[in-house]
């Protein structure tokens, strides 16, 4: 993809010493993902970050349906700075690209509008006796695994290149709404041609696709969605871009964003049954990755241990186009080798036949 | 004793300043820091509202100033009490300055969204320009395009690029080169998209008319917010038709991003040096907007041109003509 004018602008991202908070839903829908990268960051890259258990939700979704009001959200916030405060960090990496935006925009209301922050001290030495630093660096998490895609090319296993072809994999990027259309000087790459997964595609070995539809939202849109009677909305925008997108073939898609990746992943299977279009090679869908993933995989780590078996469409295509090994049969087993369940056949994950074993578990 | 004047920029307006000169019997020197005299002109191909090959004007306005001494391939540095300073180290004394060195065309890739640079089919008016000297306006493939959207105020009147004020004559470059490249494809569908047609000129605004009905040419009240290549290298454009309220999407062969005036480069530091106010817009003020639009404030510095405002082809040489005058004042009190 040609850039231009912002190319070669990169925030600020701190080098180590980072103060790890998770998004509320991606353990969820990706439940291997944030594990991932704070294995990526420790072992892989050898880096310095803590995750406490006494943080909570940024209360983003609430604040963006218009249910939490602003000074309780600041003060939320706030609470998460006190917790890093007290852990004695200065850097604040957020997985959630939404409670990124929702950092940012408070930071910057509170260096705007200096009396709100004064406000939400009050209110949380008021609630909960805490004080706060507000962090010397903020960063989103994609941010800090593009800061450290040198260290995690020198240790790739398996380059984002197809094994049977030797080309590299056509990989479809989505930066999410959040991330830099609200403060494009806070994304790498600012928010028309962002490179902060584009930058970690081509280091690792891919191509990156532009295709028109490219910076339309995946669809979830909190309304869009949230709102049961918008939720046609959802489908229909992530059904632009899965059209938009499909001449060009991608091999996946990887998302910045919990949102993108889910709906970008699930509503795949929701138009292939209410439409009947299907999209990737042999209409079996085009699988969509979170960075963590695509980095884990990268590296060599077992796709089932990221969590890839929660994915709507299967990503076995994916892994053999790229080499990777891995089991069939313990696709649907946990952790502790039992068997979780597995999705009825459809659309996008029909060849997922299940082991005659696992069948009788 | 003969008096020396210095003008700085062979533009239009620094063209005439010295055919004006002449008039007055003072021989200014010119100082042009391109390698040739007629500015931005030398670009353009026919001028609006007449559709008059732009070399016939540039023809007349060398004609009336070749007794005029031309220096070229070098800037004024600075502007010094009793002269300038060059780009080759040299000094130049001078009893007046001119300053006519005009202004810049806004760099349409710092509008990111628009693809400029990024995208094959993404053109500015002065590529067109460009193309139509040459002969041939045709896609980056050498295709003939089919449909083809104008953007107006890609630059100006736009406070994301900071650039606030209005541009002036790109509504009506638009309005021409639309119909030019309408004669030239007939068969071709040509939209303009715009937030205001301001046609400020006279025949501009019949121009406008025919350009509607003679021409066929959609004009579509809206921005465009982006533009996206499509696998087949066409331009797939968002824009919102705000007369209907409903948001449109369209591909089109070409897109033409009409740029504004801004600012010239070295007006900060001119103003910085010489204690001359800069307006918001980055263009110098002149001492009074009314009665000396062609001084300065410094008594023996002058202004001429599109370094105090954006301004049409004639409107530049009038002041060329203005400042002359106020020069050959200012010579003959002292």
């Amino acid at each position: 993809m040609k850039r231009n004018s912002w190319q070669e602008y990169q925030k600020e991202i701190a080098d180590d010493d980072y103060y790890y908070v998770r998004s509320c839903i991606r353990q969820n829908f990706f439940p291997g993902s944030e594990k991932a990268f704070l294995d990526i960051l420790r072992n892989d890259v050898g880096k310095n970050i803590i995750e406490e258990p006494m943080h909570t939700s940024c209360t983003g979704i609430g604040y963006h349906s218009d249910i939490v009001p602003m000074e309780t959200i600041m003060t939320v916030v706030a609470r998460q700075f006190a917790l890093m405060t007290e852990a004695g960090f200065e850097n604040f990496t957020s997985s959630c690209i939404t409670s990124f935006g929702i950092y940012t925009e408070m930071l910057e209301t509170w260096h705007e509008f200096p009396e709100t922050e004064e406000r939400t001290r009050e209110y949380l030495y008021k609630a909960t006796g805490r004080e706060f630093n507000k962090p010397k660096n903020l960063a989103h998490t994609s941010d800090v695994m593009f800061k450290h895609r040198g260290a995690i090319a020198a240790k790739m296993k398996h380059p984002l290149v197809n094994v049977f072809t030797g080309r590299p994999l056509r990989v479809v990027e989505h930066i999410g709404c959040h991330y830099a259309k609200i403060f494009p000087k806070k994304g790498v790459g600012g928010s028309e041609f962002p490179y902060v997964l584009a930058g970690m595609i081509e280091s690792w070995g891919g191509e990156v696709v532009d295709y028109p539809e490219r910076r339309h939202c995946c669809g979830f849109g909190f309304r869009n969605y949230l709102v049961q009677a918008n939720r046609g909305f959802s489908v229909a925008n992530s059904h632009k871009k899965l059209e938009s997108m499909k001449p060009y073939k991608p091999d996946f898609i990887v998302t910045n964003c919990p949102g993108c990746s889910m709906f970008l992943d699930k509503w795949q299977y929701t138009i292939a049954e209410m439409e009947g279009d299907t999209y990737g090679q042999d209409g079996r869908g085009i699988p969509v990755l979170t960075y963590e993933e695509m980095a884990g995989l990268v590296l060599g780590y077992d796709p089932w241990a990221l969590g890839m078996q929660m994915h709507q469409v299967d990503v076995e295509p994916l892994l053999d186009k790229m080499g990777i090994a891995y089991d069939p049969a313990a696709k649907y087993l946990g952790p502790n080798g039992k068997f979780i369940g597995q999705p009825d056949p459809a659309a996008v994950n029909m060849n997922c036949t299940p082991t005659p074993i696992l069948r009788t578990l | 004793m003969t008096k020396k004047v210095i003008i700085i920029g062979g533009g239009p307006a620094g063209m005439q300043t010295a055919a004006s000169l002449l008039d007055l019997g003072i021989k200014p020197v010119i100082i042009e820091k391109s390698d040739r005299i007629g500015g931005k002109l030398n670009d353009w191909h026919q001028l609006f509202p007449t559709f008059t090959p732009a070399h016939e004007v540039l023809a007349k306005l060398k004609g009336s100033m070749k007794d005029a001494r031309v220096i070229t391939g070098t800037a004024v540095e600075s502007i010094g009490k009793d002269g300038v300073s060059l780009s080759d180290g040299s000094t130049m004394e001078a009893d007046a300055v001119v300053v006519a060195s005009g202004f810049n065309l806004f760099r349409a890739e710092l509008k990111e969204e628009l693809g400029y640079t990024i995208y094959d089919n993404v053109y500015t008016t002065v590529d067109i320009e460009h193309m139509l000297n040459d002969g041939k306006v045709a896609m980056k493939d050498g295709r003939t395009p089919q449909r083809i959207a104008f953007l107006h105020c890609v630059g100006s009147r736009d406070e994301k690029v900071n650039q606030r004020h209005c541009s002036k004559v790109c509504c009506v470059t638009g309005v021409k080169q639309a119909m030019e490249l309408k004669a030239m494809f007939p068969q071709s569908e040509v939209y303009n998209f715009y937030m205001d047609i301001r046609m400020f000129g006279p025949g501009y605004e019949e121009m406008y008319r025919r350009a509607q009905e003679e021409f066929n040419i959609h004009f579509v009240r809206g921005r465009i917010s982006e533009a996206s290549e499509t696998i087949d290298r066409r331009v797939q454009i968002k824009a919102e038709d705000t007369l209907i309220g409903r948001p449109l999407k369209m591909t089109v062969d070409m897109l033409i991003l009409i740029v504004g005036m801004t600012a010239g480069e070295s007006n900060r530091r001119f103003a910085e040096t010489k204690g001359v106010e800069l307006q918001p817009s980055g263009f110098v003020a002149p001492a009074d907007s009314f009665t000396l639009n062609t001084c300065s404030g410094v008594p023996n510095i002058f202004y001429a041109g599109t370094v105090t405002a954006p301004k049409n082809l004639g409107e530049s040489i009038n002041e060329g003509v203005a400042a002359a005058q106020q020069v050959a004042r200012y010579l003959n009190r002292r």
